[in-house]
């Protein structure tokens, strides 16, 4: 019986931190790019677009989660027309996720070697060339690094969206472990949840190892 | 019909400038000229305000050619070298290439310019996520080349260069000289009808340098292609280059010929740099060195320098007689250039009944005949 309930949580887990983390791979690395080439320099410099588009990732990453996500639970109704569940936790935690991961893919991009922005335009390099074949395989294992601190985060944040209804590992630590201190479900969640951020952490780590070719 | 209405077309474009107009017509050679520079200015905004990096650049690259420039750090080399690919936009000024000037070209051109044009640099700037082949193969994919064609260049090329066996590596795994190697071969994968080379040996041992210019050597007579090669060494100068000008704060402070450059150099900036290249007097002896002569048998120290056409190098023995007395020599040696000698002596003439000015003419006037020279007067030791 609480066998299938766990079973049941760590199967939610994944499923908020899957869905908004991925959401948060596919816009965070355009928004990375963006920030990078149009900033001062930048092979698309746009000065206005960059300062307006940091300033909006900037107020989405000083908000605590857990007040963005009730502030968001109107937005969260008209876009999933539920704020209770799996999917209603998904609309918050990609907002979080995404300015947060495009952040650290920033970090990484802007640390390719102007030298081989040089090299790529001499060679005859269009600027989307230059983004594709330059920017994004050089940055690769940075941002294999980036998303690994991500989906760490997002367990983490989605253990809170647990405690306003949203299901999964933290869902169940809070009404057993704490609401009915069951203190055995509050130790295996918490166990579980070590295993599956040494998991995800490790695999990350070895990946942008195997990448990385400096 | 009246032609009266019609706007004046002519009024609205720039004047021809009368000064280049004039130059071409005195130079023909300048209107079959590579790369030309017209005035080129290039200004930064620096913390400080503005800062001139070049001043009015006026230069004419031939093709075929390997053509440097060098200058000490900051001199502007680098700006000038990039605004024939345009990596460098300048302030003023034309860059002409194949007599077109590429100032407004868009990116479509621009892309299409760049292609004509190879680049290497100092650092190499290899993609490090890209193994030996993709580097090389890279300018090709962009280009929308097809498959077999890009094997077939790429693997002539890394041939050319001599790392078919390294195509499966990675930058990170090769020396210096393999990562310059695996530059040239990227930058020589379009067939490009000009090189740019950015301080491309300073990264590299003197060993190194030496394969590195061999190759650029080989590729310059092999596919008779331009080569423009900025560096702050005069060695790699006087190994490769056929022209030469010397920068100085975005000035053209000295031009001509490497031997001539060489032999006889005129700035003071040209004098510093080929100094390295110079044997001085030893060291001991220079510690010893007296301006004035403080006794009657202290000998003379000359120095001798002669420029001209090899396999007529002077007779040391009448030049030595001339000069009276004993003479010893202290250092000595020829350089050959372009067809050209450099010779450099440095005598001490003792016993000679003949005061040092007199020595001094002497030499000259014996050298004079055949040879550009200078011999000038050190000072005395005992």
């Amino acid at each position: 019986m609480w066998f299938d309930r766990l079973l049941q949580g760590v199967i939610d887990t994944f499923l908020m931190v899957g869905v908004s983390s991925l959401i948060a791979l596919l816009a965070g690395i355009p928004l990375a790019v963006i920030l990078v080439t149009s900033g001062k320099g930048g092979i698309y410099e746009a000065p206005r677009l960059n300062s307006v588009l940091g300033a909006f990732v900037n107020l989405f990453r000083s908000i605590p989660f857990l007040i963005l996500m009730v502030a968001l639970i109107p937005f969260t109704r008209l876009i999933v027309g539920t704020t209770y569940g799996v999917w209603a936790a998904v609309v918050p935690l990609t907002i979080a996720a995404t300015p947060f991961f495009a952040r650290i893919a920033e970090v990484s991009l802007r640390e390719v070697d102007h030298g081989l922005i040089e090299a790529a335009q001499a060679m005859g390099c269009r600027r989307w060339h230059i983004v594709w074949h330059v920017l994004l395989p050089e940055a690769l294992p940075g941002i294999v690094g980036g998303f690994t601190i991500t989906l760490v985060t997002m367990i983490n944040s989605s253990a809170m969206a647990g405690a306003i209804g949203a299901g999964g590992l933290g869902d169940i630590a809070y009404r057993y472990g704490y609401q009915r201190f069951d203190s055995q479900i509050m130790l295996t969640v918490i166990v579980l949840l070590v295993i599956l951020v040494a998991a995800i952490q490790l695999g990350g780590d070895r990946l942008a190892r195997v990448l990385n070719k400096r | 019909m009246s032609v009266a209405y019609l706007p004046h077309k002519t009024a609205t474009q720039p004047p021809e400038q009368p000064h280049n107009a004039q130059q071409a017509e005195l130079h023909p050679e300048l209107n079959h000229a590579h790369v030309r520079f017209i005035g080129v200015t290039k200004t930064y905004q620096g913390q400080q305000g503005p800062v001139q990096a070049l001043h009015g650049i006026d230069l004419a690259i031939q093709r075929g050619e390997v053509f440097g420039i060098i200058g000490r750090s900051g001199a502007g080399k680098s700006s000038l070298i990039r605004t024939i690919n345009r990596l460098e936009q300048p302030s003023g000024g034309r860059v002409l290439i194949d007599q077109v000037d590429i100032g407004d070209f868009d990116e479509d051109r621009l892309v299409e310019l760049r292609r004509r044009i190879g680049m290497i640099f100092q650092h190499f700037n290899l993609m490090s996520a890209k193994t030996v082949w993709q580097n090389v193969e890279l300018p090709l994919k962009v280009a929308g080349v097809p498959k077999e064609q890009r094997e077939r260049k790429v693997r002539e090329l890394l041939e050319l260069v001599g790392l078919k066996d390294k195509h499966k590596a990675y930058p990170a795994q090769l020396s210096g000289g393999q990562k310059q190697r695996v530059g040239i071969a990227r930058a020589l994968v379009h067939d490009p009808a000009i090189l740019l080379c950015d301080e491309a040996t300073s990264a590299l041992d003197p060993e190194t340098t030496q394969s590195i210019l061999g190759l650029l050597k080989q590729i310059n007579q092999r596919l008779g292609l331009t080569i423009i090669l900025i560096t702050h060494e005069m060695a790699v100068i006087r190994d490769i280059c056929d022209r030469v000008v010397v920068l100085e704060h975005g000035h053209i402070v000295e031009q001509g010929p490497v031997w001539e450059v060489f032999g006889n150099p005129q700035h003071e900036v040209s004098k510093t740099l080929l100094a390295p290249l110079q044997h001085g007097l030893p060291e001991e002896l220079q510690n010893r060195l007296q301006s004035q002569p403080k006794s009657s048998d202290a000998a003379v120290v000359l120095r001798v320098q002669f420029t001209g056409r090899t396999s007529d190098e002077p007779d040391l023995a009448a030049l030595f007689s001339t000069l009276g007395g004993r003479v010893r020599l202290l250092h000595g040696g020829v350089e050959r250039i372009q067809g050209h000698a450099l010779g450099q002596l440095l005598l001490a003439v003792s016993g000679s009944s003949l005061g040092a000015e007199e020595q001094r003419l002497r030499a000259q006037h014996f050298l004079h005949k055949q040879w550009t020279q200078q011999v000038e007067v050190l000072g005395y030791v005992v």
